[in-house]
Protein backbone atom coordinates (compact mmCIF):
# COMPACT_ATOMS: atom_id res chain seq x y z
CA UNK A 1 0.00 0.00 0.00
CA UNK A 2 2.94 2.71 1.15
CA UNK A 3 4.80 1.01 -2.36
CA UNK A 4 1.92 2.13 -4.27
CA UNK A 5 1.12 5.35 -2.93
CA UNK A 6 5.27 6.21 -3.59
CA UNK A 7 4.59 5.17 -6.99
CA UNK A 8 1.52 7.11 -7.18
CA UNK A 9 2.98 10.71 -6.31
CA UNK A 10 6.32 9.71 -8.21
CA UNK A 11 3.87 8.89 -11.28
CA UNK A 12 2.11 12.27 -11.39
CA UNK A 13 5.06 14.38 -10.95
CA UNK A 14 6.93 12.56 -13.75
CA UNK A 15 3.59 12.84 -15.78
CA UNK A 16 3.01 16.58 -15.05
CA UNK A 17 6.41 16.69 -17.14
CA UNK A 18 4.94 14.87 -20.10
CA UNK A 19 1.46 16.68 -19.94
CA UNK A 20 3.22 20.06 -20.48
CA UNK A 21 5.09 19.02 -23.61
CA UNK A 22 2.29 16.98 -24.74
CA UNK A 23 -0.14 20.34 -24.62
CA UNK A 24 2.61 21.71 -27.25
CA UNK A 25 2.02 18.46 -29.63
CA UNK A 26 -1.66 19.04 -29.72
CA UNK A 27 -1.98 22.63 -30.24
CA UNK A 28 0.35 22.66 -33.08
CA UNK A 29 -2.00 19.52 -34.47
CA UNK A 30 -5.32 21.43 -33.58
CA UNK A 31 -3.91 25.15 -35.50
CA UNK A 32 -2.14 23.64 -38.34
CA UNK A 33 -2.65 19.85 -38.96
CA UNK A 34 0.96 18.55 -38.73
CA UNK A 35 2.76 16.67 -36.08
CA UNK A 36 5.53 18.56 -34.96
CA UNK A 37 8.86 16.49 -34.11
CA UNK A 38 11.15 18.92 -33.59
CA UNK A 39 8.69 19.76 -30.22
CA UNK A 40 10.83 17.02 -27.95
CA UNK A 41 14.21 18.90 -29.09
CA UNK A 42 12.42 22.13 -28.02
CA UNK A 43 12.22 20.30 -24.67
CA UNK A 44 15.96 19.34 -24.52
CA UNK A 45 16.73 22.87 -25.80
CA UNK A 46 15.15 24.23 -22.55
CA UNK A 47 16.70 22.01 -20.32
CA UNK A 48 19.90 23.01 -21.65
CA UNK A 49 18.84 26.60 -21.27
CA UNK A 50 17.57 26.14 -17.76
CA UNK A 51 21.15 24.15 -17.05
CA UNK A 52 22.93 27.38 -18.26
CA UNK A 53 20.80 29.84 -16.34
CA UNK A 54 21.09 28.09 -13.44
CA UNK A 55 24.61 27.65 -13.30
CA UNK A 56 25.50 31.50 -14.46
CA UNK A 57 23.10 32.55 -11.21
CA UNK A 58 23.95 30.53 -8.79
CA UNK A 59 27.92 30.24 -9.03
CA UNK A 60 27.89 33.83 -8.75
CA UNK A 61 26.06 33.02 -5.63
CA UNK A 62 23.85 35.84 -5.93
CA UNK A 63 20.87 34.01 -5.28
CA UNK A 64 19.36 30.07 -4.18
CA UNK A 65 16.83 28.45 -3.72
CA UNK A 66 13.46 29.60 -4.66
CA UNK A 67 14.34 32.92 -6.11
CA UNK A 68 17.47 31.56 -8.49
CA UNK A 69 14.29 28.63 -10.02
CA UNK A 70 12.24 31.23 -10.56
CA UNK A 71 14.54 33.25 -12.55
CA UNK A 72 16.06 30.21 -14.47
CA UNK A 73 12.34 29.33 -14.84
CA UNK A 74 11.08 32.80 -16.61
CA UNK A 75 15.13 32.90 -18.58
CA UNK A 76 14.42 29.50 -20.05
CA UNK A 77 10.72 30.02 -20.89
CA UNK A 78 11.78 33.32 -22.60
CA UNK A 79 14.24 31.66 -24.77
CA UNK A 80 13.34 28.76 -25.37
CA UNK A 81 10.16 30.64 -27.00
CA UNK A 82 12.37 32.27 -28.98
CA UNK A 83 13.99 28.85 -30.60
CA UNK A 84 10.11 27.86 -31.07
CA UNK A 85 8.96 30.87 -32.81
CA UNK A 86 12.80 30.72 -34.71
CA UNK A 87 11.66 27.08 -35.78
CA UNK A 88 8.40 27.63 -36.99
CA UNK A 89 9.44 31.04 -39.13
CA UNK A 90 12.50 28.94 -40.84
CA UNK A 91 10.83 25.55 -41.14
CA UNK A 92 7.08 25.40 -41.35
CA UNK A 93 6.40 28.95 -42.49
CA UNK A 94 8.09 29.12 -46.08
CA UNK A 95 5.86 25.12 -46.16
CA UNK A 96 2.62 26.33 -45.78
CA UNK A 97 0.29 25.26 -48.38
CA UNK A 98 2.40 22.89 -49.47
CA UNK A 99 1.89 19.43 -49.61
CA UNK A 100 1.02 17.94 -46.43
CA UNK A 101 4.47 15.79 -45.88
CA UNK A 102 6.47 18.73 -46.17
CA UNK A 103 5.95 20.24 -43.02
CA UNK A 104 6.52 17.05 -41.50
CA UNK A 105 9.61 16.24 -42.81
CA UNK A 106 10.88 19.40 -42.35
CA UNK A 107 10.18 18.94 -38.24
CA UNK A 108 12.38 15.71 -38.66
CA UNK A 109 14.96 17.86 -40.22
CA UNK A 110 14.81 20.59 -37.32
CA UNK A 111 14.63 17.98 -34.80
CA UNK A 112 18.34 16.37 -36.16
CA UNK A 113 19.66 20.04 -36.20
CA UNK A 114 18.61 21.06 -32.64
CA UNK A 115 20.25 17.92 -31.66
CA UNK A 116 23.70 17.94 -33.04
CA UNK A 117 23.66 22.22 -32.41
CA UNK A 118 23.31 21.44 -29.08
CA UNK A 119 25.58 18.55 -29.31
CA UNK A 120 28.20 20.45 -30.86
CA UNK A 121 27.40 23.75 -28.99
CA UNK A 122 27.42 21.97 -25.33
CA UNK A 123 29.53 18.28 -26.19
CA UNK A 124 28.34 15.24 -25.97
CA UNK A 125 28.68 14.31 -22.34
CA UNK A 126 26.31 13.97 -19.88
CA UNK A 127 25.69 16.99 -17.65
CA UNK A 128 25.37 16.56 -14.36
CA UNK A 129 23.97 19.55 -11.45
CA UNK A 130 24.06 19.07 -7.92
CA UNK A 131 20.73 19.09 -6.70
CA UNK A 132 19.48 22.34 -5.90
CA UNK A 133 16.27 21.77 -3.89
CA UNK A 134 16.84 18.68 -1.12
CA UNK A 135 14.23 17.60 1.90
CA UNK A 136 10.92 16.52 1.69
CA UNK A 137 8.58 14.84 3.67
CA UNK A 138 7.58 11.47 5.01
CA UNK A 139 4.25 10.95 4.58
CA UNK A 140 3.93 7.56 6.41
CA UNK A 141 5.54 4.70 7.60
CA UNK A 142 4.94 1.01 6.82
CA UNK A 143 7.28 -1.15 8.48
CA UNK A 144 11.21 0.10 7.14
CA UNK A 145 9.39 1.23 4.12
CA UNK A 146 8.81 5.23 4.35
CA UNK A 147 6.46 7.27 1.66
CA UNK A 148 8.45 10.20 0.50
CA UNK A 149 7.15 13.27 -0.94
CA UNK A 150 10.48 15.37 -1.82
CA UNK A 151 10.48 19.38 -1.98
CA UNK A 152 10.89 19.07 -5.45
CA UNK A 153 8.49 17.09 -5.92
CA UNK A 154 5.75 19.75 -4.64
CA UNK A 155 7.59 21.89 -6.65
CA UNK A 156 6.65 20.18 -10.21
CA UNK A 157 3.15 19.63 -9.12
CA UNK A 158 2.47 22.78 -7.87
CA UNK A 159 4.57 25.23 -10.56
CA UNK A 160 2.70 22.92 -13.55
CA UNK A 161 -0.51 23.16 -11.83
CA UNK A 162 -0.42 26.91 -11.92
CA UNK A 163 0.93 27.48 -15.38
CA UNK A 164 -1.54 25.08 -16.62
CA UNK A 165 -4.29 27.81 -14.94
CA UNK A 166 -2.81 30.55 -16.40
CA UNK A 167 -2.40 28.89 -19.60
CA UNK A 168 -6.03 27.45 -19.79
CA UNK A 169 -7.33 31.25 -19.01
CA UNK A 170 -5.29 32.38 -21.69
CA UNK A 171 -7.31 30.12 -24.60
CA UNK A 172 -10.53 30.52 -22.98
CA UNK A 173 -10.87 33.98 -21.71
CA UNK A 174 -8.83 36.09 -23.68
CA UNK A 175 -8.50 37.73 -27.55
CA UNK A 176 -5.52 35.68 -28.06
CA UNK A 177 -7.21 32.64 -26.98
CA UNK A 178 -10.35 33.25 -28.87
CA UNK A 179 -8.56 33.67 -31.86
CA UNK A 180 -6.01 30.65 -31.80
CA UNK A 181 -9.94 28.67 -31.18
CA UNK A 182 -10.71 30.14 -34.36
CA UNK A 183 -8.20 29.55 -36.63
CA UNK A 184 -7.90 25.84 -34.91
CA UNK A 185 -11.84 25.30 -36.59
CA UNK A 186 -11.50 27.25 -39.83
CA UNK A 187 -8.21 29.22 -40.33
CA UNK A 188 -9.82 30.50 -43.89
CA UNK A 189 -12.52 32.03 -42.30
CA UNK A 190 -10.58 33.67 -39.13
CA UNK A 191 -8.27 35.55 -41.86
CA UNK A 192 -11.37 36.60 -43.08
CA UNK A 193 -12.55 38.17 -40.09
CA UNK A 194 -9.03 40.14 -39.95
CA UNK A 195 -7.13 37.99 -37.78
CA UNK A 196 -3.40 37.50 -38.79
CA UNK A 197 -3.27 33.89 -38.76
CA UNK A 198 0.22 33.87 -39.23
CA UNK A 199 1.05 35.52 -36.54
CA UNK A 200 -1.71 33.50 -34.45
CA UNK A 201 0.47 30.17 -35.31
CA UNK A 202 3.50 32.13 -34.42
CA UNK A 203 2.16 32.59 -31.05
CA UNK A 204 1.15 29.12 -30.42
CA UNK A 205 4.67 27.49 -30.98
CA UNK A 206 5.62 30.43 -28.71
CA UNK A 207 3.25 29.20 -25.80
CA UNK A 208 4.08 25.80 -26.76
CA UNK A 209 7.48 26.24 -26.10
CA UNK A 210 7.82 28.02 -23.48
CA UNK A 211 5.75 25.28 -21.60
CA UNK A 212 8.10 22.66 -23.16
CA UNK A 213 10.73 25.07 -21.43
CA UNK A 214 9.32 25.00 -18.29
CA UNK A 215 8.79 21.05 -18.54
CA UNK A 216 12.44 20.93 -19.62
CA UNK A 217 13.38 23.09 -16.01
CA UNK A 218 11.64 20.04 -14.07
CA UNK A 219 13.20 18.00 -15.45
CA UNK A 220 16.80 19.11 -14.90
CA UNK A 221 15.70 19.92 -11.37
CA UNK A 222 14.06 16.34 -10.68
CA UNK A 223 16.73 13.80 -12.67
CA UNK A 224 19.89 16.40 -12.20
CA UNK A 225 21.37 14.73 -15.68
CA UNK A 226 20.55 15.46 -18.69
CA UNK A 227 22.08 15.26 -22.11
CA UNK A 228 21.64 16.22 -26.38
CA UNK A 229 19.65 13.36 -27.05
CA UNK A 230 17.03 13.57 -24.00
CA UNK A 231 14.36 14.90 -26.40
CA UNK A 232 13.74 12.00 -27.88
CA UNK A 233 12.75 9.62 -25.71
CA UNK A 234 10.61 12.20 -23.57
CA UNK A 235 9.29 13.98 -26.48
CA UNK A 236 8.12 10.31 -28.33
CA UNK A 237 6.40 9.85 -24.65
CA UNK A 238 4.98 13.36 -24.63
CA UNK A 239 3.53 12.28 -28.25
CA UNK A 240 2.34 9.45 -26.83
CA UNK A 241 0.64 11.06 -23.82
CA UNK A 242 -1.28 13.86 -26.70
CA UNK A 243 -2.23 10.28 -29.20
CA UNK A 244 -4.04 9.06 -26.03
CA UNK A 245 -5.28 12.09 -24.39
CA UNK A 246 -7.15 12.41 -28.04
CA UNK A 247 -5.12 15.21 -30.10
CA UNK A 248 -5.95 18.37 -30.34
CA UNK A 249 -7.82 18.10 -27.25
CA UNK A 250 -5.42 20.15 -24.47
CA UNK A 251 -7.39 18.72 -21.47
CA UNK A 252 -7.09 15.07 -22.84
CA UNK A 253 -3.01 16.26 -23.34
CA UNK A 254 -2.73 16.62 -20.19
CA UNK A 255 -4.82 13.94 -18.78
CA UNK A 256 -2.89 11.81 -21.21
CA UNK A 257 0.43 12.84 -19.85
CA UNK A 258 -0.40 12.27 -16.52
CA UNK A 259 -1.56 8.11 -17.43
CA UNK A 260 1.93 7.53 -19.49
CA UNK A 261 3.47 8.90 -16.07
CA UNK A 262 1.41 7.01 -14.00
CA UNK A 263 1.80 3.62 -16.43
CA UNK A 264 5.61 4.07 -16.94
CA UNK A 265 6.16 4.42 -13.01
CA UNK A 266 4.47 1.48 -12.16
CA UNK A 267 5.32 -0.68 -14.80
CA UNK A 268 8.60 0.02 -13.60
CA UNK A 269 7.94 -0.46 -9.82
CA UNK A 270 5.72 -3.53 -10.30
CA UNK A 271 7.33 -5.58 -13.71
CA UNK A 272 10.87 -4.80 -14.87
CA UNK A 273 12.50 -1.11 -15.26
CA UNK A 274 14.41 -2.02 -18.45
CA UNK A 275 10.84 -3.01 -20.52
CA UNK A 276 9.22 0.76 -19.11
CA UNK A 277 9.64 2.30 -22.78
CA UNK A 278 7.83 -1.08 -24.05
CA UNK A 279 5.14 -0.22 -21.93
CA UNK A 280 4.66 3.13 -23.15
CA UNK A 281 4.70 2.52 -26.59
CA UNK A 282 2.34 -0.50 -26.52
CA UNK A 283 0.14 2.24 -25.65
CA UNK A 284 0.83 4.22 -28.54
CA UNK A 285 0.20 1.35 -30.47
CA UNK A 286 -2.95 0.21 -28.60
CA UNK A 287 -4.44 3.48 -28.61
CA UNK A 288 -4.06 4.15 -32.49
CA UNK A 289 -5.46 0.52 -33.19
CA UNK A 290 -8.73 0.22 -31.12
CA UNK A 291 -9.04 4.36 -30.00
CA UNK A 292 -7.23 6.53 -32.96
CA UNK A 293 -9.28 9.70 -31.36
CA UNK A 294 -7.83 8.62 -28.30
CA UNK A 295 -9.86 9.41 -24.78
CA UNK A 296 -11.06 13.22 -24.94
CA UNK A 297 -10.44 13.80 -28.54
CA UNK A 298 -13.60 14.29 -31.02
CA UNK A 299 -14.00 12.54 -33.98
CA UNK A 300 -13.17 14.14 -37.52
CA UNK A 301 -16.20 15.45 -39.00
CA UNK A 302 -16.30 15.41 -42.83
CA UNK A 303 -17.05 18.66 -44.15
CA UNK A 304 -19.42 18.34 -47.35
CA UNK B 1 -21.12 60.37 -54.45
CA UNK B 2 -17.98 57.96 -55.42
CA UNK B 3 -19.05 54.59 -55.41
CA UNK B 4 -17.63 52.42 -52.72
CA UNK B 5 -16.77 49.50 -54.73
CA UNK B 6 -15.40 49.80 -58.22
CA UNK B 7 -14.94 46.64 -60.03
CA UNK B 8 -12.93 47.29 -63.27
CA UNK B 9 -12.44 44.75 -66.38
CA UNK B 10 -12.16 41.88 -63.66
CA UNK B 11 -11.52 38.38 -65.27
CA UNK B 12 -10.78 35.43 -63.29
CA UNK B 13 -9.59 31.83 -65.54
CA UNK B 14 -9.30 29.07 -64.29
CA UNK B 15 -6.58 26.98 -66.53
CA UNK B 16 -8.69 26.87 -69.25
CA UNK B 17 -12.15 28.44 -68.30
CA UNK B 18 -12.64 31.78 -68.18
CA UNK B 19 -15.16 31.81 -64.75
CA UNK B 20 -15.22 35.62 -65.02
CA UNK B 21 -15.10 38.01 -68.01
CA UNK B 22 -14.44 42.06 -68.07
CA UNK B 23 -16.73 42.84 -65.54
CA UNK B 24 -17.09 46.36 -64.84
CA UNK B 25 -19.53 48.21 -62.27
CA UNK B 26 -19.89 50.33 -58.90
CA UNK B 27 -21.45 50.12 -56.44
CA UNK B 28 -22.70 53.12 -54.61
CA UNK B 29 -22.43 53.61 -50.80
CA UNK B 30 -25.28 53.22 -48.60
CA UNK B 31 -26.88 51.28 -50.77
CA UNK B 32 -28.13 47.47 -51.75
CA UNK B 33 -26.13 46.17 -54.44
CA UNK B 34 -27.60 42.37 -56.30
CA UNK B 35 -24.93 40.58 -58.33
CA UNK B 36 -27.76 37.78 -60.39
CA UNK B 37 -27.60 35.35 -62.83
CA UNK B 38 -28.43 31.46 -63.78
CA UNK B 39 -25.89 28.64 -62.25
CA UNK B 40 -22.53 28.93 -63.10
CA UNK B 41 -22.41 32.66 -63.87
CA UNK B 42 -19.21 33.62 -62.34
CA UNK B 43 -21.21 35.10 -59.63
CA UNK B 44 -19.80 33.28 -56.27
CA UNK B 45 -16.06 33.43 -58.34
CA UNK B 46 -16.39 37.20 -58.51
CA UNK B 47 -17.57 37.25 -54.72
CA UNK B 48 -14.01 35.27 -54.19
CA UNK B 49 -12.31 37.62 -55.98
CA UNK B 50 -13.73 40.63 -53.79
CA UNK B 51 -12.95 39.08 -50.76
CA UNK B 52 -9.73 37.68 -51.09
CA UNK B 53 -10.23 34.19 -51.84
CA UNK B 54 -8.92 34.32 -55.18
CA UNK B 55 -6.50 36.75 -56.74
CA UNK B 56 -8.21 37.83 -60.10
CA UNK B 57 -5.97 37.15 -63.46
CA UNK B 58 -6.68 40.42 -64.15
CA UNK B 59 -8.48 44.02 -63.59
CA UNK B 60 -8.84 46.17 -60.34
CA UNK B 61 -10.89 45.84 -57.24
CA UNK B 62 -11.34 49.51 -55.44
CA UNK B 63 -12.70 50.45 -52.73
CA UNK B 64 -13.30 53.73 -50.92
CA UNK B 65 -13.95 54.47 -48.03
CA UNK B 66 -13.74 56.97 -45.17
CA UNK B 67 -11.75 58.78 -48.11
CA UNK B 68 -9.22 56.19 -49.20
CA UNK B 69 -8.37 54.35 -51.78
CA UNK B 70 -7.67 51.00 -51.51
CA UNK B 71 -6.88 48.45 -54.22
CA UNK B 72 -8.44 44.93 -52.45
CA UNK B 73 -6.85 43.00 -55.61
CA UNK B 74 -3.40 43.66 -54.25
CA UNK B 75 -4.11 42.64 -50.27
CA UNK B 76 -3.98 39.55 -48.33
CA UNK B 77 -6.75 37.78 -46.79
CA UNK B 78 -6.36 39.33 -43.50
CA UNK B 79 -5.91 42.92 -45.11
CA UNK B 80 -8.62 42.93 -46.57
CA UNK B 81 -11.10 41.89 -43.75
CA UNK B 82 -9.37 45.47 -41.94
CA UNK B 83 -9.93 47.24 -45.14
CA UNK B 84 -13.72 47.32 -44.11
CA UNK B 85 -14.62 44.05 -46.45
CA UNK B 86 -16.94 41.25 -44.52
CA UNK B 87 -18.46 38.82 -46.13
CA UNK B 88 -20.91 35.15 -45.38
CA UNK B 89 -20.92 31.85 -47.45
CA UNK B 90 -23.75 30.24 -49.61
CA UNK B 91 -22.95 27.45 -47.04
CA UNK B 92 -22.67 28.86 -43.29
CA UNK B 93 -18.78 28.72 -42.18
CA UNK B 94 -19.52 29.77 -38.56
CA UNK B 95 -16.84 28.73 -35.48
CA UNK B 96 -19.80 25.71 -34.89
CA UNK B 97 -17.51 24.48 -31.42
CA UNK B 98 -17.65 28.20 -30.13
CA UNK B 99 -20.19 29.82 -28.78
CA UNK B 100 -22.94 32.19 -30.17
CA UNK B 101 -20.80 35.44 -28.15
CA UNK B 102 -17.42 33.79 -28.70
CA UNK B 103 -18.34 34.04 -32.62
CA UNK B 104 -19.25 37.91 -32.45
CA UNK B 105 -16.21 38.48 -30.25
CA UNK B 106 -13.42 36.82 -32.30
CA UNK B 107 -14.83 39.02 -35.28
CA UNK B 108 -13.88 42.44 -33.14
CA UNK B 109 -10.38 40.89 -32.76
CA UNK B 110 -8.42 43.45 -34.67
CA UNK B 111 -10.02 46.20 -32.33
CA UNK B 112 -9.48 43.93 -29.04
CA UNK B 113 -6.17 43.40 -29.57
CA UNK B 114 -4.94 46.98 -30.33
CA UNK B 115 -6.54 48.04 -27.37
CA UNK B 116 -5.38 45.77 -25.11
CA UNK B 117 -1.50 46.01 -26.50
CA UNK B 118 -1.90 42.60 -28.40
CA UNK B 119 -2.57 40.39 -25.62
CA UNK B 120 -0.03 41.54 -23.50
CA UNK B 121 -2.81 43.83 -21.45
CA UNK B 122 -4.86 40.90 -21.02
CA UNK B 123 -2.24 39.34 -19.83
CA UNK B 124 -1.12 41.40 -16.96
CA UNK B 125 -4.99 42.51 -16.52
CA UNK B 126 -5.05 46.04 -17.06
CA UNK B 127 -7.70 47.96 -16.94
CA UNK B 128 -7.57 49.03 -20.63
CA UNK B 129 -8.46 45.50 -21.26
CA UNK B 130 -11.30 45.40 -19.18
CA UNK B 131 -12.89 48.20 -20.62
CA UNK B 132 -12.09 47.26 -23.98
CA UNK B 133 -13.30 43.57 -23.32
CA UNK B 134 -16.86 45.00 -22.15
CA UNK B 135 -16.96 47.20 -24.99
CA UNK B 136 -17.03 44.50 -27.46
CA UNK B 137 -19.20 42.11 -25.49
CA UNK B 138 -21.71 45.06 -25.53
CA UNK B 139 -21.04 45.40 -29.23
CA UNK B 140 -21.93 41.74 -29.90
CA UNK B 141 -25.05 41.91 -27.40
CA UNK B 142 -26.71 44.82 -29.40
CA UNK B 143 -25.91 42.34 -32.84
CA UNK B 144 -27.63 39.83 -30.61
CA UNK B 145 -30.23 41.15 -30.09
CA UNK B 146 -30.89 42.49 -33.51
CA UNK B 147 -30.86 39.09 -35.01
CA UNK B 148 -33.04 37.59 -32.29
CA UNK B 149 -30.04 35.44 -30.81
CA UNK B 150 -29.88 37.13 -27.36
CA UNK B 151 -31.62 33.94 -25.49
CA UNK B 152 -28.88 31.65 -26.96
CA UNK B 153 -26.02 34.05 -26.62
CA UNK B 154 -24.33 30.91 -24.88
CA UNK B 155 -25.36 27.84 -26.77
CA UNK B 156 -22.40 26.36 -29.35
CA UNK B 157 -22.52 28.05 -32.50
CA UNK B 158 -23.04 24.74 -34.00
CA UNK B 159 -26.21 23.79 -32.40
CA UNK B 160 -28.67 26.58 -33.81
CA UNK B 161 -31.10 26.20 -36.16
CA UNK B 162 -29.83 26.48 -39.62
CA UNK B 163 -31.78 30.17 -39.88
CA UNK B 164 -30.63 31.16 -36.83
CA UNK B 165 -26.92 30.10 -37.81
CA UNK B 166 -27.29 32.36 -40.86
CA UNK B 167 -28.45 35.36 -39.45
CA UNK B 168 -25.62 35.05 -36.82
CA UNK B 169 -23.38 34.92 -39.85
CA UNK B 170 -24.57 37.80 -40.84
CA UNK B 171 -24.30 39.26 -37.16
CA UNK B 172 -20.45 38.64 -37.13
CA UNK B 173 -19.53 40.15 -40.33
CA UNK B 174 -21.05 43.17 -38.74
CA UNK B 175 -18.88 42.91 -35.70
CA UNK B 176 -15.84 43.48 -37.89
CA UNK B 177 -17.62 47.09 -39.03
CA UNK B 178 -17.35 46.83 -42.61
CA UNK B 179 -17.96 49.43 -44.77
CA UNK B 180 -18.62 46.82 -47.14
CA UNK B 181 -20.29 43.60 -46.42
CA UNK B 182 -21.01 41.19 -49.19
CA UNK B 183 -23.54 38.10 -48.80
CA UNK B 184 -23.16 35.12 -50.58
CA UNK B 185 -27.15 33.98 -51.15
CA UNK B 186 -28.40 35.02 -47.61
CA UNK B 187 -31.50 33.49 -48.02
CA UNK B 188 -30.79 30.28 -49.49
CA UNK B 189 -33.02 27.41 -47.64
CA UNK B 190 -34.65 30.23 -45.70
CA UNK B 191 -38.37 29.79 -45.74
CA UNK B 192 -40.45 32.38 -46.96
CA UNK B 193 -41.21 34.15 -43.57
CA UNK B 194 -37.45 33.93 -42.71
CA UNK B 195 -36.49 35.36 -46.17
CA UNK B 196 -38.97 38.09 -44.99
CA UNK B 197 -37.61 39.35 -41.73
CA UNK B 198 -33.77 38.97 -43.78
CA UNK B 199 -35.30 41.52 -46.02
CA UNK B 200 -36.20 43.69 -43.19
CA UNK B 201 -32.61 43.28 -41.49
CA UNK B 202 -30.55 43.88 -44.37
CA UNK B 203 -32.46 47.05 -45.02
CA UNK B 204 -32.05 48.15 -41.24
CA UNK B 205 -28.12 47.11 -41.57
CA UNK B 206 -28.13 49.59 -44.83
CA UNK B 207 -29.17 52.12 -42.92
CA UNK B 208 -27.54 51.43 -39.66
CA UNK B 209 -30.81 50.59 -37.82
CA UNK B 210 -30.01 46.79 -37.23
CA UNK B 211 -28.47 47.69 -33.97
CA UNK B 212 -27.32 49.86 -31.23
CA UNK B 213 -24.23 52.07 -32.44
CA UNK B 214 -23.74 50.56 -35.69
CA UNK B 215 -23.15 52.73 -38.62
CA UNK B 216 -24.74 52.41 -42.59
CA UNK B 217 -22.71 50.12 -44.46
CA UNK B 218 -23.53 49.04 -48.20
CA UNK B 219 -24.43 45.45 -49.16
CA UNK B 220 -23.38 43.75 -52.06
CA UNK B 221 -25.39 40.39 -52.34
CA UNK B 222 -25.83 37.36 -54.68
CA UNK B 223 -29.17 35.76 -54.34
CA UNK B 224 -31.48 33.24 -55.89
CA UNK B 225 -34.65 34.46 -54.63
CA UNK B 226 -36.16 37.33 -56.88
CA UNK B 227 -38.65 37.80 -54.26
CA UNK B 228 -35.64 38.99 -52.34
CA UNK B 229 -33.51 40.55 -54.85
CA UNK B 230 -36.42 42.37 -56.22
CA UNK B 231 -37.89 43.64 -52.62
CA UNK B 232 -34.82 44.86 -51.56
CA UNK B 233 -32.13 45.72 -54.31
CA UNK B 234 -31.41 49.57 -54.99
CA UNK B 235 -29.44 48.40 -58.02
CA UNK B 236 -28.69 45.53 -59.93
CA UNK B 237 -26.26 43.28 -61.93
CA UNK B 238 -26.71 40.57 -63.96
CA UNK B 239 -23.95 37.92 -64.89
CA UNK B 240 -24.38 35.73 -67.85
CA UNK B 241 -21.58 32.99 -68.44
CA UNK B 242 -19.03 34.80 -66.79
CA UNK B 243 -19.90 38.35 -68.38
CA UNK B 244 -22.29 41.28 -67.60
CA UNK B 245 -25.44 41.37 -69.64
CA UNK B 246 -27.44 44.30 -67.95
CA UNK B 247 -26.80 46.98 -64.73
CA UNK B 248 -29.35 48.94 -63.24
CA UNK B 249 -32.35 49.75 -60.71
CA UNK B 250 -34.97 46.59 -60.30
CA UNK B 251 -37.56 47.85 -62.48
CA UNK B 252 -35.39 48.07 -65.51
CA UNK B 253 -33.76 45.03 -65.07
CA UNK B 254 -37.08 43.51 -64.94
CA UNK B 255 -38.27 44.03 -68.47
CA UNK B 256 -34.53 43.89 -69.90
CA UNK B 257 -34.69 41.22 -72.76
CA UNK B 258 -31.46 40.04 -72.39
CA UNK B 259 -31.79 39.09 -69.04
CA UNK B 260 -35.21 37.43 -69.78
CA UNK B 261 -33.20 35.37 -72.12
CA UNK B 262 -30.66 34.27 -70.31
CA UNK B 263 -33.04 33.30 -67.04
CA UNK B 264 -35.45 31.21 -69.45
CA UNK B 265 -32.79 30.09 -72.30
CA UNK B 266 -34.58 31.61 -75.10
CA UNK B 267 -33.29 33.42 -78.13
CA UNK B 268 -29.81 30.93 -76.89
CA UNK B 269 -27.89 30.92 -80.28
CA UNK B 270 -26.93 27.13 -79.73
CA UNK B 271 -30.52 26.24 -79.39
CA UNK B 272 -31.85 28.51 -82.20
CA UNK B 273 -29.33 26.67 -84.66
CA UNK B 274 -30.72 23.62 -83.59
CA UNK B 275 -34.28 24.71 -83.84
Amino acid sequence: MAYALQQLINGVSLGMIYGLIAIGYTMVYGIIGMINFAHGDIFMVGAFLSLIGLLLITSGGMLDGTAAIILVLALSMVFTALYGWTVERVAYRPLRGSFRLAPLISAIGMSIVLQNYVQVAQGARVKPIEPVVQGGFTLMRDGSFAVQLSTMQILIITTTLAILAIFTWLVTRTPLGRAMRACEQDRRMASLLGIDTDRTISVTFVIGASLAAVAGTMYLLRYGVIDFYIGFLVGVKAFTAAVLGGIGSLPGAVLGGLLIGLIETFWSAYFSVQYKDVAAFSILILTLVFMPTGLLGRAEVEKV
Amino acid sequence: MAPILTVENLTMRFGGLTAVRDVSFAAAPGAITAVIGPNGAGKTTMFNCITGFYRPTSGSLTLRHEGREVALHRLAGHRIARAGVARTFQNVRLFAGMTALENLLVAQHRTLMAATGFGIGAVLGLSGYHAAEQAAIGRATAWLEACGLIDRADDPAGSLPYGAQRRLEIARAMCTEPALLCLDEPAAGLNPRESLALGELLRAIRDGKAAEGAAPCSILLIEHDMGVVMGISDHIVVLDHGSKIADGPPAAIRADDKVIAAYLGEGDEDEEGAA
